[in-house]
């Protein structure tokens, strides 16, 4: 048995296996599957400071190896979550970490502010990434200026350990990423789905309800990997790495080109007992190569 | 308690042109406790286009078996339609909620269009073994399209219409005589959307209660990715775990 443990900033992962937000619930529609002790950390629904209803039905289209999704951060906000689902959460033995969304830096980091008091939560992810709402998400995440605002908002009014998740639908991922390093996020991840768009032909429209819808699943994968490469060379903070991971091979790809920590996200949907199998799958490979420690293939490309 | 279980393919029944029945029991003998209106998330063997698990609804539960219809519409169901005898099929089941079977007396009306009779063979069962009458009113196109007719005629009384009159009477089942002239204490339906909308119609004029079963698209099947959801009187709620069986006087359809 290899040591798995990693650190992201202040906190520390029992194994670098999360899961992606927005594919994973709050852990509880999972724990027939898989045990959350099991997992590094799981990083709940976004959640946004007051309730969002979320775009209309058809939200998603099945696409080669992927799926196109508009789902539009559905969640009954902040507060909600703070009285109603996080007491279930809290005796969760894995780290669960809050997606957090806003439509501007100050709700935003409201919202944070919000998380910041519940104690079982040492994370928050700030999503300035999402593609399928039409005030704020990717408007922040696709600027330096805007990225940076959201993160010195944010920063202000939270304490514990904030992750950014970064949107692959840049120019150039890495200058956003050096952008919210020096805002002071702890670390960045990458990536959040690639805008694309379905088209029913015969019935001469969009598949999706808003047009366009964020494309996830192993049709991304390489996009993410040479994206997590191009960010682990160019900051200094941690990484974690996503994108179309369905395996310990795939989970090993993403370690190796820098990320210190990955999360599995569209395979949950396949597969509910995924997450627990990669854990297994990156033990066994690191066995097999007589490797003591995970970290011994952290970045070595 | 949900499981994503190993089951082996023990027959596969060509029942039309389009339609198989597939009977497969669990690789490890455990069969779980299913409602009917319950449904399962296949993996179809055919995975490159079809990358997602398929919902299907619960046909039947006997003697140690699961019965599923498919439809073959696209790669996936249509891979799922060439299985044999011996072939693995990974499921997550059982989902959703299921029809109000138990808690219902008297004469149920269950109203089923195309494949969409599926569900209401278990259904059927359970009222019956419950105490109530199961009456059963299928639809298709064609005679070759009311699928299991002989097996719903073991249960309960059928009434059937095609549209081109070749069994039961002509036209959609909401002609049917017997909506006119029969007093029914429920009604459950599944098929086409403007069928359902049709029969729901139907109960609120008539002042009974109605159940419907939704299909719509869905990833995950557990309420995790919110892209299956439907309005209801409380706002978007997913189909998977808040369905797929929703009275109507929960929906926001226009009757």
């Amino acid at each position: 048995m290899a040591t798995l443990s990693v650190q992201i900033a202040g906190l520390t992962l029992r194994n670098p296996v999360m899961t992606a937000s927005g594919t994973f619930g709050y852990g509880l529609e999972f724990e027939d599957f898989v045990p959350m002790s099991k997992l590094g950390g799981i990083i709940v629904k976004g959640t946004t400071l007051l309730p969002r209803e979320g775009n209309d039905y058809p939200r998603m289209a099945e696409t080669a190896s992927g799926m196109l999704n508009c789902v539009g951060l559905q969640n009954k906000g902040v507060h909600y979550f703070a009285e109603h689902i996080y007491p279930q959460l809290c005796d969760m033995d894995t780290n669960v970490i809050v997606n957090v969304s806003g439509s501007s830096p100050d709700n935003y980091a409201e919202c944070a502010a919000v998380i910041d008091t519940l104690d079982h939560i040492p994370a928050i992810e700030l999503n300035i990434s999402c593609p399928n709402v039409k005030d704020g998400g990717m408007a922040f995440g696709v600027s330096c200026q805007g990225a940076a605002s959201v993160v010195r908002a944010v920063r202000r009014k939270y304490s514990k350990t904030l992750i950014v998740k970064l949107s692959p639908n840049v120019t150039d991922i890495t200058a956003i990423a050096r952008a919210v390093e020096d805002e002071g996020a702890d670390a960045v991840s990458l990536i959040n789905t690639l805008m694309g768009m379905s088209i029913d032909i015969e019935r001469r429209c969009p598949r999706l309800s808003i047009g366009t819808g964020g494309l996830s699943g192993p049709a991304i994968k390489p996009v993410a990997v040479r994206m997590v490469h191009q960010v682990a060379h160019a900051v200094k903070i941690p990484v974690i790495g996503l994108g179309g991971i369905m395996t310990a091979a795939d989970a090993i790809e993403f370690l190796m080109a820098g990320a210190t920590a990955i999360q599995v996200g569209t395979a949950n949907f396949i597969d509910p007992a995924v997450t627990g199998k990669i854990v297994d799958g990156l033990n066994q490979w690191l066995d097999n190569h007589k490797l003591a420690d995970i970290h011994e293939i952290i970045g070595i490309i | 308690m949900k499981y994503a279980k190993d089951f082996i393919i023990t027959s596969n029944e060509q029942l039309d042109q389009r339609n198989v029945l597939l009977k497969m029991r669990p690789a490890d003998g455990d069969m779980p406790t299913m409602q009917p209106g319950q449904f399962v998330q296949v993996q179809s063997p055919a995975n490159k286009d079809t990358f997602l698990r398929l919902p299907i609804s619960i046909n039947n539960v006997e003697d140690g078996q699961l019965w599923l219809m498919v439809q073959m519409i696209g790669e996936g169901t249509k891979a799922l339609g060439y299985l044999r005898r011996g072939d693995p099929l990974n499921l997550v089941l059982p989902l959703g909620n299921g029809f109000s079977v138990s808690e219902v007396k008297g004469t149920v009306l269950l109203v089923g269009g195309g494949v969409g009779i599926a569900p209401l063979l278990y259904a059927g069962r359970a009222l019956k073994d419950n105490g109530a009458e199961p009456v059963f009113l299928l639809g298709a196109r064609t005679a070759n399209g009311v699928l299991e007719r002989d097996l719903f005629e073991q249960i309960g009384r059928v009434l059937i219409t095609t549209e081109d009159g070749s069994l039961g009477e002509r036209g959609f089942v909401t002609q049917h005589s017997a909506l006119q002239s029969q007093h029914f204490d429920k009604i459950m339906v599944c098929g086409p959307k403007p069928m359902m909308v049709a029969v729901a119609r139907y109960a609120k004029q008539h002042s009974i209660d109605c159940e419907v079963s939704l299909e719509n698209m869905m990833a995950c099947g557990l309420g995790a990715c919110l892209c299956c959801v439907e309005k209801t009187v409380k706002g978007n709620v997913c189909v998977c775990t808040e369905g797929p069986v929703f009275n109507i006087n929960q929906l926001t359809w226009q009757l």
